[in-house]
């Protein structure tokens, strides 16, 4: 605990300093090119996943199959992938020798798009999975008594707990927006081309720009609160009119 | 015609010991008996929710999607999705392969059958126990079944409630679906029933015509239940 003036009164001596340059900053235009692009990539990568992981995460739900267990401690396991191995991972795969090479991927937003998709993937259908597994208990019966079963019985209980999966996804965006191994590995941090907000702040904060690295930092977290609050509206409506 | 419906030395671990009878097309069956006497999984047997531990269930109709489509079932708790009344209705049509131009105007006419078609565009989940309990029987009522097992579909519901579903379930004996519903109500047995079949700890201890089972019950256990005492175990 005695370390924590040393912390702290630096911090306190220079914030004097921030709160004069700070504002300047908001005005600049390439944060705000920054934020763009940060919003464009995560969203995309959140967007694809979801599209794959509900479905996925939902069919894992009903289905009864050899081995099922096995998958799904494999898919709660990848939950926890390292981002910066999956930044790898995608690079080897978009590299000039690699397989998918001819695509021209690397160091495009496109390659961060890719790579945000395989580290959130596994939280989304993972999430789901169990989100639909849970509700699959009290519509099991009433569904195969109506004759539906199997990928299109799944699909009518993820329809119908569709509220319920907005904090799924939130978490993916979470995920998303807020890692930086990845894409700067597969983006290369170019200003103007894939820098985003988390690679931009690491750079800042290298460079000794604090107050950019600062700004950068309070807009991704108000970004991150705005989306979370029009989540949160949204799935309270639809919860108070369909019950 | 899936009737009758045969069950063959049918056992569902302790719970149904193994019992053989037939079910036939005309008067509607009750399921008699009480709490934990295994009505819930005697009906789920015969609808085919549950695989029986040993015996056998068989239709008259061998194909197994047509006994499927033929069959409905309404549960205590009935579990309505979240879309509207009408779109619950139009769901199960769906998937008993109902052509989409036709669902909507067969929908529509089920709701009225129970008294719902002024809230055909309210969310189902919304609705009260009474009304969600009038839905689940739209929803059959929509499907044409031969066949309409109830489990203890008023259980939970207050007197009005009860006999408004009680009409809708007598609309359904009218118009010749075969009713086969569990109770342990005394009096609704009387009013819906034409004959009986009493469980006791997942035994058939009688059945019988449902004047002679109130009058003059075969076995003491049936006759202290309509008594209203406890069963000596």
């Amino acid at each position: 605990m005695h370390q924590i003036p040393y912390l702290v009164k630096p911090l306190w001596e220079l914030r004097f300093q921030y709160m004069q340059e700070f504002p300047a900053v908001l005005w600049e235009a390439r944060l705000w090119q920054i934020v763009l692009l940060s919003l464009e990539v995560s969203l995309s990568a959140v967007g694809v996943a979801s599209l794959a992981g509900l479905p996925l995460g939902a069919a894992l739900a009903v289905a009864r199959f050899p081995g099922r267990q096995v998958i799904v401690v494999l898919l709660n396991a990848l939950m926890g992938l390292p981002p910066v191995v999956v930044g790898l991972a995608i690079y080897l795969l978009l590299s000039r020798a690699g397989p998918l090479g001819d695509l021209g991927l690397l160091f495009t937003p496109g390659a961060m798009v890719v790579a945000q998709t395989v580290l959130i993937l596994p939280i989304i259908a993972a999430l789901s999975r169990q989100a639909v597994e849970d509700a699959w208990h009290e519509y099991e019966e009433q569904l195969r008594s109506l004759g539906a079963h199997g990928l299109p019985a799944a699909l009518t209980v993820l329809w119908d707990i569709r509220f319920s999966l907005f904090t799924v996804v939130l978490a993916g965006l979470g995920r998303a927006s807020a890692e930086v191994g990845a894409v700067i590995i597969v983006g290369g941090n170019i200003d103007g081309v894939t820098r985003v907000m988390t690679t931009a702040i690491a750079l800042e904060t290298s460079k000794g720009d604090l107050p950019l690295a600062l700004g950068l930092g309070l807009v991704l977290i108000s970004v991150v609160i705005v989306l979370n609050a029009a989540a949160f509206l949204v799935r309270d409506a639809a919860q108070r009119r369909y019950g | 015609m899936i009737l009758p419906l045969t069950l063959e030395a049918l056992a569902f671990r302790d719970i149904i010991k193994p019992l053989s009878l037939e079910i036939g097309a005309g008067p509607s069956t009750i399921i008699l008996g009480a709490n934990g006497a295994g009505k819930s999984v005697f009906m789920r047997l015969m609808h085919g929710l549950l695989q029986p531990t040993a015996g056998s269930i068989s239709w008259r109709e061998m194909d197994r999607s047509r006994v499927r489509r033929l069959q409905a079932m309404v549960f205590q708790h009935p579990v309505m999705l979240r879309r509207s009344a009408i779109d619950n209705v139009v769901y199960a049509l769906a998937i008993a392969g109902v052509p989409r131009p036709e669902r909507e105007g067969i929908a529509i006419a089920a709701l009225e059958e129970v008294g719902l078609k002024h809230l055909a565009k309210r969310p189902a989940r919304v609705l009260s126990g009474g009304e969600q309990q009038r839905l689940a029987l739209a929803r059959a009522w929509a499907l044409h079944p031969e066949v309409l097992f109830l489990d203890e579909p008023t259980a939970s519901l207050d007197p009005t409630a009860t006999r408004e579903i009680e009409a809708v379930i007598q609309a359904f004996d009218a118009a010749g679906t075969k009713v086969v519903m569990a109770t342990h109500n005394l009096g609704q047995a009387r009013r819906l029933g034409d004959e009986v079949i009493y469980l006791q700890q997942g035994r058939v201890l009688e059945r019988s015509p449902v004047e002679r089972f109130f009058s003059q019950p075969a076995s003491a256990e049936a006759a202290a239940f309509i008594k209203g005492e406890l069963p000596w175990v």
